[in-house]
């Protein structure tokens, strides 16, 4: 996507969300991300160009691999890393969410990283502090950088994105991956299908541009592209779906019910995987079809150059008129 | 104590249905003297209206705090205090001592706690409440989700004559959830739950009440099945009312856009075509009651995540001019509207007020329906601004409140 004359790539002070983001700039933060792999692949990872800043990661909601992805992504780049996670968080002591983000803010970081389990909080941490925030994801609202690797994965396997038909499969209803994801490919012209049981599928999806299927066999049928999400444990007790082996055998991801989807298709998946429950193993694994390790490595690409846009203002690498 | 008169007045008086110009006379906290041209007695105080309205002290039926400056500024005269109180209001003593709270200035109307602590449970000793001063029964801020325990609440409450006030969701429906389904709420990844869960609350508590011959008002209708509900209800003759809260006719779940905490309401912010429905409901008189809900929050209350922040809006202070917009846009008329803020609530709960009468005690308000303001959440009257309306311009401002005759504002 061509950025349009005189068009700052990136005109945005925060990466809170993919909507609202014009395709150019997602084409922009993925063309980005390209350079990081490359480097990502040599002994010697390191560039220095955030030497000397600060980056806070603060986990309200426990990760592990994408607290982990954000530590590598940071160091690759010489920023001075530094984790809060959500065990020794002072808000278990009674702190409320916005002093700890003016605390955190006093330490005059460069850049924050935020996780937090409730829709909203990260936009509302961003409006108290003055250095640019990245939403980790928030409740079940977004995770963007997930849905940027999860583009970049695609445009490096299939060469593009526009025109081909992905279908999103699971726990739609509580998943901040998927709708961040139908933002970013119908914006940037996939066909998208979400495709979940009917309690698992959020009112007034089709609104976001998306093609809903209660039947994994019709939505896979043609797909070039299979996202599987994961289901929560909590939701699987009888509450949302009956049984594990019951959705397994209605919505799981097998080998039989992948061949109605294209011939070449990609299996993908954000992880942690519950092999058996959404993806049978013989999938998760096949070399020729899953890129699922190959996410996890473009998932540090993708938040090195999220890191690295962010900061050029702060860095004085960017100024007016800069741009072509 | 001296007279006082109000001359050149828009007299509206929505019991009488009356609309016309004239004066009025307070003497010995009591309206002495109503028609036009009334001599100024000896020692008389006079107050030109020039045309500005004089209708009875507003009457908010239902507010879940005790907020007398918020009261005052809004016009109010009289409030119904929800049971949803610390310590709730299921004692005789705890009624009598609500009922003392706003005094001087505000009269307080307790409603009795349809249920020990709210528990939704045990019955609270309503005829106790009742002669403690309780004007209804209230199940607060939660329906109760017993079917049993709600039907022989509303056959116990129909023995002592007595309205039940009910909340309209179905507690099983909106569990956890914290907006309606709408593209909104999927858009915003927020909890919610169908618009739906008040209307099989409403069915359930409707036939409930038909079986136990109960009267029965519904605190506050916000969807289009809910308003549908009632109005064939009160078709077939059932003793049935509903009410509802300016944010449901004037606000819809864009609202939450930004997650603006202040617009977390309960019930929540609906879609736009049961917005339509609201109004509709007030115009041809499904909807009988326009009450402010009014429920001030601290900071540390809405200073949070959208899911995390407490529901609720302060209202009382804006209620008058809220509720004035539905007039200048045309849905409603003006009596019609004062109707709807004084005598209806005084008809349904037999409350003194709503008239303008020869010897009722002289609570009065004079506002100027045309003068505007903006409604700003940091400069609000009352305990608390958080008001889904903050930057809205509006028209309606009170120039002289009466409560016995007592000049407060």
């Amino acid at each position: 996507m061509k950025i349009p004359a005189g068009t700052h790539p990136f005109p945005h002070p925060h990466l809170l969300a993919i909507e609202g983001l014009q395709p150019w700039e997602i084409g922009f933060l993925l063309d980005e991300a390209e350079q990081w792999v490359e480097t990502s692949r040599r002994a010697r990872k390191h560039d220095d160009r955030l030497q000397g800043l600060t980056q806070i990661n603060a986990f309200f909601e426990n990760s592990t691999r994408t607290l982990l992805s954000f530590e590598i992504a940071g160091k690759r780049l010489g920023a001075d890393v530094v984790n809060l996670a959500a065990g020794v968080s002072s808000l278990k002591k009674g702190e409320t969410l916005l002093d700890t983000a003016l605390t955190l803010n006093a330490m005059q970081p460069d850049v924050i990283v935020i996780r937090h389990e409730s829709s909203g909080a990260v936009a509302l941490i961003a409006e108290k502090v003055d250095c640019p925030v990245l939403n980790a994801g928030d409740g079940r609202h977004e995770h963007p950088t997930q849905a940027l690797l999860d583009a970049l994965t695609i445009r490096r396997r299939k060469g593009r994105i526009a025109g081909l038909t992905v279908a999103i499969c699971g726990d739609i209803l509580h998943s901040r991956v998927a709708r961040s994801n139908f933002h970013l490919l119908t914006a940037l012209g996939a066909e998208v299908r979400a495709v979940a049981p009917p309690t698992l599928m959020p009112v007034g999806i089709e609104r976001l541009g998306v093609v809903p299927f209660t039947d994994m066999e019709a939505g896979l049928k043609g797909a070039d592209v299979v996202m599987m999400l994961r289901l929560q444990l909590e939701r699987m007790d009888g509450a949302y779906v009956p049984s594990t082996r019951e959705y397994f055998r209605t919505f799981g991801l097998t080998r039989e019910r992948l061949a109605a989807a294209g011939a070449d298709v990609l299996v993908m998946h954000p992880g942690p995987m519950n092999r058996g429950v959404e993806i049978e193993s013989v999938v998760a694994d096949d070399i020729q079809r899953s890129a699922i390790t190959e996410q996890v490595e473009m998932g540090v690409a993708v938040r090195m150059a999220c890191l690295d846009v962010l900061t050029r203002t702060r860095r004085g690498e960017w100024g007016r008129g800069q741009w072509a | 104590m001296s007279a006082l008169l109000i001359r050149g007045a828009r007299l509206v008086d929505p019991t009488a249905g009356t609309d016309s110009v004239g004066d009025l006379l307070v003497k010995d906290r009591e309206i002495a003297a109503i028609g036009p041209g009334l001599t100024v007695p000896a020692g008389a105080e006079v107050v030109e209206a020039r045309g500005q309205v004089l209708a009875p002290g507003l009457i908010d039926a239902g507010v879940f705090r005790t907020d007398v400056e918020a009261a005052v500024a809004g016009g109010i005269t009289s409030v119904l205090l929800m049971p949803d109180q610390s310590p709730v209001l299921d004692d005789p003593a705890l009624v009598e001592r609500a009922e003392r709270l706003g005094k001087p200035r505000l009269w307080v109307r307790p409603l009795a706690a349809a249920t020990r602590g709210l528990n939704g449970r045990e019955l609270g000793e309503l005829s106790l409440m009742k002669d403690a001063g309780a004007v209804a029964v209230a199940t607060g801020r939660a329906a109760i989700a017993d079917a049993q325990v709600m039907l022989r609440l509303l056959r116990y409450a129909a023995g002592l004559k007595l309205v039940v006030i009910a909340h309209a969701e179905c507690p099983f429906l909106t569990a956890g959830a914290v907006a309606t389904e709408s593209e909104a709420a999927t858009r915003l990844g927020l909890a919610a739950a169908p618009a739906a869960a008040e209307a099989v609350q409403i069915a359930r508590d409707l036939r409930l009440a038909e079986e136990a011959g109960a009267a029965l008002h519904f605190a506050c209708v916000s969807t289009r099945e809910g308003v549908d509900l009632v109005r064939s209800a009160r078709a077939r003759g059932q003793d049935v009312t509903a009410g509802t809260a300016p944010a449901y006719a004037l606000l819809s779940d864009t609202a939450l856009a930004g997650y603006r905490s202040f617009a977390r309401l309960s019930p929540p912010l609906r879609s736009e075509d049961d917005r339509a429905a609201v109004r509709e409901g007030l115009a041809d008189g499904t909807i009988s009651v326009l009450a402010s809900r009014h429920d001030p929050r601290t900071q540390e209350e809405k200073r949070l995540p959208f899911a995390d922040a407490a529901p609720g809006a302060a209202g009382s202070a804006t209620l008058l001019a809220l509720g004035l917009a539905l007039v200048h846009d045309g849905t409603l008329t003006l009596p019609r509207l004062l109707a709807l803020l004084s005598a209806n609530p005084a008809a349904r709960f037999g409350l003194p007020g709503g008239r303008l009468a020869i010897g009722d005690p002289a609570d009065l308000l004079l506002f100027d329906p045309g003068a505007p303001w903006r409604i700003m959440s940091d400069r609000l009257p009352g305990r608390a601004g958080n008001t889904p309306f903050d930057g809205l311009p509006v028209q309606g401002q009170v120039r002289l409140l009466l409560k016995g005759g007592e000049r407060l504002a």
